[in-house]
């Protein structure tokens, strides 16, 4: 199909609906460029951490902290992730092995789909496509989020049960967003500046959408 | 100073101060410090020091490592002396670093601590000292603080005045203080010629790698201290001398006969050019050169040959500046114009000026020579005199503000005075018989001043005493004002001979705080649980183990015979900011070791008995320290027991 060429509304089922019609119609110029600078802007997740967990106790004042990215887990200080592996072992927790974690392979290539994707409704400038970009990459952050929570449930209850500190009912999942206390270590699991690029990416393109949505159902009307 | 003289001068000491009428005996004001004192060296829990003080640990054989103003003891770096603590001197990463041309020495006596310098300042990268007993000088790394190098100082005894860095940090410097046969030789005491030898050593900028470049052969007095040029005088080194009687015995007396002895005026950028046009000769006196390479291990290199100038191959390389009368110090004031001898004889302190020795030694104002080198007149260097200076001026330094800050042991009092006049402003007494002191950066170009630190000899009723050794002492003074006000008392190991301190950011941000493990490069390292192993070589058992918290891996072995020598190469698996492992071995006849994260030390251990046998790790580390143990399994010599160890539970 060629980018800013109005394909037949008729041609769509229900063709009496205006609205419907409209969706099918191109973007305005601002929103498109709007839209690729969005899609652009995830580009930026394979230089930044997505997500920032941190540890504090009173023996390590200054924190211990690692940050997930679209393709690795790293200490957020050299040797942290050594560290933070250490320490676990003494909840019988298992070692956090980045290199064992599929999702590190898969998620840089979904990345890539969504920005690529992201690039194409910009081009094409359609509306409906639009909205299904978004609804593709809100689904694709949730589930995200989800896997997260999965993996920090798994690591908080998978424990040794040789461990040498075991408590009875105590679990070490992390918190999924905001603060927790796990024995001496306060935990804190919070986006990193990718993250935020995410979320600020997210925000701009659901406000196009909605701004469009308008647009069309004003120009329907 | 020579400890027969400290004694005897003690009780003349003593007397002085009970005879002063100052109001500052301890039965008036507060210990004589001053009212604010409490506030100015107060340092918050949780808070740090304002500098680093390196502070000698004389006959210890270390370093100490102090906070200022609080007077903190922050660390012992072990330099010459074994230090089981660390395990310094008995691992076998570090043994070769106590080798000397005569031998294992695990002892020596530390005395001049200086910070390398660049452009006549302080920079915090080594911090350079000397052993007096058997010559030698060290080069300590302040990244890690540990000792990285030892050069032995060949045809010298009494490596006292050392090491004394040039201005960019080209050379240190040792002189002779003993003076012996040069070369030694198997003479009569009384009938033998005996000779002096002042040493430039190489310093590499890059690396801090020492070299003996070049000797002096001099006259055999006893070369004191020495202090290099700076600025103005920058390619000079200037060393005080005694015993220009040349005595052999009995030298309280008979090395204190003449009214004068001298201050040597090296130029070493002369001495530079007549090495170049081939003017040394070669001598071959084995000495030991030990350094840590880049895998950690200390190794020795016995070298075998000097280059050797004298007066009658570079006579202008070195004059003699007639100075009274034993002096100990020789100071240059922040310009490098002024040369202070500390005559710690004399009643005067002399000044000399550098610019009016040039003009001397250009118009030959001589008033004689000896062996070859020239003696200037003392009217045609000297800048002024300062008078009343008090007994015994030993030691200078500088505040930066025009004023200059001497030691005075007998009298035990600083003074202070001016170098616009060369009169005494200021004076304080030190409690007691002070030696060397201090100011922050006093031999720099631009002091930092702010406070004086006194080295003192004697403390006698000054701490709660500890049977008949008592503690030894520094104490804090502020020099920021016209007064001097004494601040603190605080105890010091060993005997301060020396300090020098630095602004702490120069040293603090330049701390590493563990050793990379993948770049260990040790050959007994073990970087993984998953290669520990135990291999029999003969009578020799090598065990490679891990250390983590909180386990040793392996941590049973089973197959050793008694007279087996078994090396425990353990390496520090971790790679956190303040967790070394420690390892004790039951019956072994050295010490434990102390691993820091990342590091591989070596103990060895040679059972006697059979038995079984257990291992500890001896620092704190972590809840389950205690259980981080294990056991050896040791056999009868013949036995046959089957070598077997435990490998990680996967």
């Amino acid at each position: 199909m060629t980018s800013g060429v109005t394909p037949a509304g008729a041609s769509v089922a229900g063709a009496s609906s205006g609205t419907l019609r409209a969706a099918w119609r191109p973007m305005t110029g601002w929103s498109r460029a709007l839209v690729a600078v969005a899609a652009s802007s995830l580009g930026l997740l394979y230089l930044l951490p997505l997500w920032s967990i941190g540890l504090k106790a009173p023996q390590y004042p200054e924190g211990l902290g690692m940050y997930i990215w679209v393709d690795r887990i790293t200490g957020q200080r050299a040797h942290e992730l050594q560290s933070i592996n250490g320490l676990n072992h003494y909840i019988g927790m298992k070692a956090i092995v980045p290199e064992s974690i599929p999702e590190l392979r898969i998620m840089p290539v979904l990345i890539g789909a969504l920005i690529a994707t992201g690039l194409l409704v910009a081009l094409w400038g359609k509306r409906r496509a639009l909205y299904a970009w978004v609804a593709l990459f809100a689904l694709g952050a949730l589930a995200g989020l989800g896997d997260f929570w999965r993996w920090g449930y798994d690591y908080g209850h998978d424990l040794n049960p040789h461990a040498a500190i075991r408590i009875p009912g105590l679990t070490y999942q992390p918190p999924l967003l905001g603060t927790k206390q796990l024995l001496n270590f306060q935990a804190t699991s919070w986006p990193a500046t990718g993250g935020w690029v995410v979320v600020a990416a997210l925000a701009l393109v659901a406000g196009l959408a909605f701004r469009e949505w308008r647009l069309a159902r004003s120009s329907a009307g | 100073m020579p400890i027969a003289l400290s004694r005897s001068l003690t009780g003349l000491s003593l007397a002085l101060l009970a005879a002063a009428s100052t109001g500052c005996g301890r039965s008036t004001a507060p210990l004589g410090a001053s009212t604010d004192a409490a506030q100015r060296v107060y340092v918050a829990p949780g808070k740090y020091d304002e500098l680093y003080a390196f502070m000698s640990g004389g006959f210890s054989g270390n370093i100490t490592v102090y906070g200022i103003p609080s007077g903190r003891l922050l660390q012992q770096v072990p330099v010459f002396s074994q230090y089981p603590e660390k395990g310094y001197g008995y691992s076998e990463q570090t043994k070769a670093m106590l080798n000397t041309s005569y031998g294992f020495v695990p002892w020596d006596d530390t005395h001049h601590p200086q910070l390398s310098m660049t452009d006549g300042m302080a920079d915090g990268r080594w911090l350079f000292i000397n052993g007096v007993n058997t010559p030698r000088i060290a080069r300590i790394d302040l990244t890690k603080f540990e000792t990285d190098e030892i050069i032995e100082i060949p045809n010298t005894a009494g490596g006292h005045g050392s090491p004394y860095l040039t201005e960019n940090s080209e050379y240190v410097v040792s002189a002779t203080r003993f003076a012996i046969p040069t070369p030694q030789a198997d003479v009569s005491i009384k009938d033998g010629v005996f000779g002096g030898m002042i040493s430039f050593i190489r310093v590499d900028s890059a690396t801090g790698h020492m070299a003996l470049a070049f000797q002096l052969r001099v006259p055999g007095y006893n070369y004191d201290l020495s202090r290099a040029g700076r600025g103005v005088s920058h390619g000079w080194s200037f060393f005080s001398t005694y015993n220009t009687e040349q005595a052999k015995t009995l030298l309280e007396a008979n090395a204190s006969q003449r009214d004068k002895d001298y201050i040597a005026a090296v130029n070493w950028k002369q001495a530079e050019k007549c090495v170049a046009e081939g003017k040394a000769e070669e001598w071959t006196t084995p000495y030991a050169h030990n350094v840590v390479g880049k895998d950690g291990v200390a190794r020795t290199e016995m070298l075998r040959t000097q280059k050797v100038l004298n007066a009658k191959t570079c006579a202008d390389m070195m004059y003699y500046l007639p100075t009274p009368k034993s002096p100990h110090g020789a100071d240059l004031d922040p310009t490098g114009e002024f040369i202070v001898g500390g005559g710690k004889l004399a009643t005067v302190i002399p000044v000399h000026s550098f610019s009016k020795m040039l003009k001397a030694i250009a118009a030959k104002d001589f008033e004689g020579e000896v062996d070859g080198f020239p003696i200037l007149k003392y009217t045609s260097t000297i800048a002024g005199e300062v008078q009343n200076p008090g007994l015994g001026p030993l030691h200078t330094e500088f505040d930066g503000k025009g004023f200059a800050y001497t030691s005075v042991f007998i009298s035990s009092e600083v003074v202070k005075w001016s170098l616009k006049d060369f009169t005494v402003v200021d004076r304080i007494p030190t409690y007691y018989s002070i030696g060397h002191l201090l100011i922050p950066g006093g031999d720099t170009k631009k002091p930092y001043g702010k406070y004086m630190v006194a080295m003192n000899k004697i403390t006698k009723d000054r701490y709660l005493p500890t049977g008949p050794e008592l503690t030894q002492s520094a104490q804090l003074y502020d020099i920021s004002g016209d007064k001097m006000k004494l601040l603190l008392d605080f105890p010091t190991t060993g005997e301060p001979h020396y300090a020098q301190a630095i602004p702490a950011e120069l040293i603090r941000e330049r701390q590493i705080r563990t050793y990379t493990l993948s770049e260990n490069t040790d050959p007994y390292a073990t970087l993984s649980e998953k290669n520990v192993k135990v291999e029999r070589k003969g009578g020799k058992v090598h065990v490679y183990m891990t250390a983590i918290r909180s386990h040793f891996l392996p941590d049973n072995i089973e197959g050793i015979e008694v007279g087996d020598s078994v090396f425990f190469h353990i390496t520090n698996l971790e790679q956190d900011w303040d967790v070394p492992h420690g390892f004790a071995m039951l019956g072994a006849q050295n010490s434990e070791l102390l691993i820091m994260p990342g590091q591989t030390r070596t103990l060895t251990w040679q059972p006697n008995r059979a038995g079984i046998f257990p291992f500890y790790c001896t620092d704190f580390c972590s809840a389950l320290h205690q259980e981080m143990s294990g056991y050896i399994r040791v056999s009868p010599k013949g036995s046959g027991v089957k070598l077997t160890w435990n490998t990680p539970t996967p």
